[in-house]
C-alpha cells in the first residue's frame, strides 16, 4: 500500500444524497447521508429494504453518480477519481459475481487481470483464494452449476484477488440456508482475523448486524437515524424488557402504577435499563407492598427494539412484508 | 450463526499485505475482457458448432428448393447461396450477443467489472471484437462444408470475405451491446427488437432470393439495407473476384456499421450503472 494515500479515515461522506426522477415521480431515495468509517472497522448498515442503504453502497463504489454531496473512499474522491478508488475496494453487490458460463478457476484469474495484476501474481492469488474459500472441488465448474454458497464464496473470492484495503458486501447471506450463513460469516471473520480489512455491509438480518459488527448504522427512509455500536443502541434507546405476572388484575394494575410499567390483565411489562438488577428488586419491594409477582421474566433487547424504538416499526415485519430484492437499485 | 463471534482483528493485527491492484490502460483492459469472453469458447468449442445449426439448416433445406426453383446446376446455385450464408451467420451470430450481456447485467457479473478499474470503452470494444472468434470459424465450417457439394472454394477470396464479415460482426454485436444496455432487465424487449429487425434485414439483403425480381419498393428497401451490399461483396471475394465494384459497397458497408456501432456501443457503456 502506498503509504501517501493511507489514511486512518477509510470512508468519509459528507451531504450524500441521490434522488431518482422516474416517469412524474421523483424518489429521494438518500438524503444527505454522512459517514464516517475508520480504517479497519467493521460496520453494519443495517435498514428494511428499500431504506436507500444498496443506493448508498453505490455511490461509495463509484457504480452511481450522487445527486450532491461528497464522499472519499480510500482516500480518494468518488466523483473526480473513481478510478482510484475502484482500484483499493472490493465490492460484492447483491447478485452473482461470476460470469454464468464461466469457470471458477477463469473467473479469478480474469479478475486478477482486470486489476492489472501479472499473470503469475494472479495465479499465485487465485490458488491461495480457492484453498481459503474451499472452492476447490468446483475450481473447473461452471459458475452456474455451482450451489448458493459456492457461487457466494466465489463472490467473496472475486472482491479479495486485488488484496482490497476496503471491501464492500451488500447483503451478502441473504438467500442463503443458515448453514452457508454461518459458513460464509466465518470466512468474513477469518479474513478479518488475518488482514484487518476495513468491511462495510449492508444487512437486514438483525442478528448479523448484532453479532457480527462492531458499529451499526440503522438506515431508514434514506436517512442515517443511529450509529452506534450494537450495545449502545440497544442500552440507551431500547433498554431491557421485564415481565412481572401477579394472581390478579387488581394486583397487577398498582404494581404498574408503582413501578410506571404497563399492565395487560394480570401481567405487567416495564421498560428498564439493567432489567437484571431491576428484576429482584421489583419483586422484592412489591412483595413488601403485599403485591406477590407469581412469574417474571427478563429479556434483553434486540436491535429490532432498536429499530421500533426509533421509527415505530417493527424490522422482522418490514423484512418478511418485502420481496426479496426489492431494493431501490436505479430508476434511470 | 451459533459458530460466529465478534470478528474484531487480534491485538497484534498482522501487516496487511500490500495492495496488488496497478493503473493500465485502454489496450490491456480490451485484451483482458476479449481474453474473458473467449474463453468460454475454448473451454466449450461444441458451443460454436451448435450455433451452426440454423444457417446449415438453411443451406441444406432451402439450397436444394433455390436449385429446383431457379432451374441452374447445383454449383452454380451454391456459388451464389453460400456468401449469404456467410452473411447470414455474421447477422444471427453477433445480433442475439446482447443477450449474454443482459443475462450478465441481471446476475450482477456486470456490475463487477462496472466496479474493476477497467475502461468503459474496453468493455465494450473487448466483447464486440469476441464476435469476431465463432464468426471466423462458423463460416469456414460453412465453406468447408458446401465444397464437397460442388461449391468453388477460392482460398484468398474466402480469407477476404471473412475480414469483411469480422468488421461488420464487430459493429452488429456492438449495437447488440448497446440494444441489451437500454433494455437492462427488459428481456423481452430486447427480444422484440431483434426480432422485429432481424428478418426484414435478413429478406432484404437479397441473401436467400435475387432482389432483382421483387416490386421496386423492395428494391428501394435494400439500396439502403447495409446487408445487401455486404452480400454482393461476399459474392464477388468469395469467387476471388476482388476488382469487381460491389467490393468496395462491401467494404464501406461493413466499415460504416462497425464505427456507428462502436460509437453508440461505447456511448451506452459510459453511461452504464
Amino acid at each position: 500500500m502506498n503509504s501517501a494515500n493511507r489514511t486512518n479515515r477509510m470512508i468519509t461522506a459528507r451531504g450524500l444524497t441521490k434522488t431518482f426522477r422516474s416517469k412524474r415521480q421523483v424518489v429521494e431515495a438518500v438524503r444527505a447521508v454522512d459517514l464516517d468509517v475508520a480504517d479497519g472497522e467493521l460496520v453494519a448498515f443495517l435498514g428494511p429494504n428499500g431504506a436507500g442503504k444498496s443506493t448508498t453502497l453505490r455511490m461509495l463504489t463509484t457504480l452511481l453518480p450522487p445527486t450532491a454531496g461528497e464522499a472519499t473512499v480510500a482516500g480518494f474522491d468518488v466523483r473526480h477519481d473513481p478510478a482510484g478508488v475502484r482500484r483499493r475496494i472490493g465490492y460484492v453487490g447483491q447478485g452473482t459475481s461470476g460470469g454464468h458460463t464461466q469457470r471458477v478457476r477463469d473467473e479469478l484469474h480474469a479478475q486478477g487481470a482486470f486489476y492489472g495484476m501479472g499473470r503469475r501474481e494472479t495465479r499465485a492469488r487465485a490458488a491461495e483464494l480457492i484453498e481459503s474459500l474451499e472452492l476447490g472441488q468446483v475450481a473447473n465448474r461452471q459458475v452456474q452449476s455451482l450451489s448458493g454458497g459456492q457461487k457466494r464464496r466465489l463472490d467473496i473470492a472475486l472482491g479479495l484477488i486485488h488484496r482490497p484495503e476496503l471491501l464492500f458486501l451488500d447483503e451478502p447471506s441473504t438467500g442463503l440456508d443458515p448453514h452457508s450463513r454461518a459458513n460464509l460469516w466465518d470466512h468474513i471473520v477469518d479474513l478479518r482475523r488475518a488482514t484487518g480489512t476495513t468491511i462495510f455491509l449492508t444487512t437486514h438480518y438483525l442478528d448479523e448486524a448484532d453479532q457480527l459488527a462492531e458499529r451499526v448504522m440503522v438506515m431508514d427512509h434514506g436517512a442515517v437515524i443511529a450509529d452506534d455500536t450494537a450495545w449502545a443502541l440497544k442500552s440507551s434507546l431500547a433498554g431491557d424488557r421485564v415481565t412481572l405476572t401477579f394472581g390478579t388484575a387488581t394486583d397487577a394494575a398498582s404494581a404498574a402504577s408503582r413501578i410506571g410499567g404497563e399492565a395487560d390483565d394480570t401481567v405487567v411489562t416495564v421498560t428498564a435499563h439493567g432489567g437484571d438488577r431491576a428484576l429482584p428488586r421489583y419483586i422484592r419491594e412489591l412483595g413488601d407492598a403485599g403485591l406477590e409477582v407469581v412469574a417474571a421474566t427478563h429479556r434483553q433487547p434486540t436491535l429490532d427494539d432498536v429499530f421500533l424504538a426509533l421509527t415505530g416499526r417493527s424490522l422482522r415485519e418490514e423484512a418478511a412484508a418485502a420481496a426479496p430484492g426489492g431494493e431501490l437499485v436505479s430508476a434511470g | 450463526m451459533n459458530t460466529i463471534s465478534p470478528a474484531a482483528p487480534t491485538a497484534a493485527a498482522p501487516e496487511r499485505p500490500a495492495a496488488s491492484a496497478r493503473p493500465t490502460g485502454f489496450v490491456h483492459d480490451t485484451a483482458t475482457v476479449f481474453a474473458r469472453e473467449s474463453r468460454p469458447l475454448v473451454r466449450d468449442p461444441f458451443s460454436v458448432i451448435f450455433s451452426l445449426v440454423q444457417p446449415l439448416v438453411f443451406l441444406g433445406l432451402f439450397g436444394p428448393l433455390l436449385v429446383g426453383a431457379s432451374g441452374g446446376d447445383v454449383s452454380g446455385t451454391l456459388q451464389w447461396f453460400v456468401p449469404g450464408i456467410l452473411v447470414m451467420v455474421a447477422l444471427f451470430g453477433t445480433a442475439s450477443t446482447g443477450a449474454n450481456l443482459l443475462f450478465e447485467m441481471q446476475t450482477g457479473s456486470h456490475e463487477r467489472t462496472l466496479v474493476a478499474p477497467l475502461s468503459r470503452s474496453a468493455l465494450l470494444v473487448g466483447r464486440a471484437l469476441k464476435e469476431v472468434v465463432p464468426l471466423v470459424i462458423q463460416g469456414t465450417i460453412v465453406v468447408l462444408v458446401a465444397v464437397p457439394f460442388g461449391f468453388r472454394l477460392d482460398v484468398p477470396g474466402l480469407i477476404a470475405g471473412l475480414a469483411v464479415l469480422a468488421v461488420f460482426g464487430i459493429g452488429f454485436g456492438a449495437l447488440s451491446y448497446r440494444l441489451a444496455l437500454a433494455c437492462r432487465n427488459r428481456d423481452w424487449m430486447f427480444w422484440m427488437v431483434h426480432q422485429t429487425l432481424l428478418f426484414p434485414l435478413m429478406i432484404l439483403s437479397g441473401m436467400l432470393l435475387p432482389l432483382e425480381d421483387g416490386p421496386e419498393w423492395m428494391q428501394v428497401a435494400a439500396a439502403v439495407n447495409p446487408l445487401s451490399y455486404l452480400v454482393a461483396a461476399e459474392r464477388a471475394l468469395l469467387a476471388g473476384d476482388f476488382g469487381d465494384p460491389s467490393v468496395i459497397g462491401g467494404v464501406i458497408a461493413a466499415a460504416v456499421t462497425c464505427a456507428i456501432g462502436i460509437v453508440l456501443g461505447v456511448q451506452a457503456m459510459r453511461r452504464a450503472r
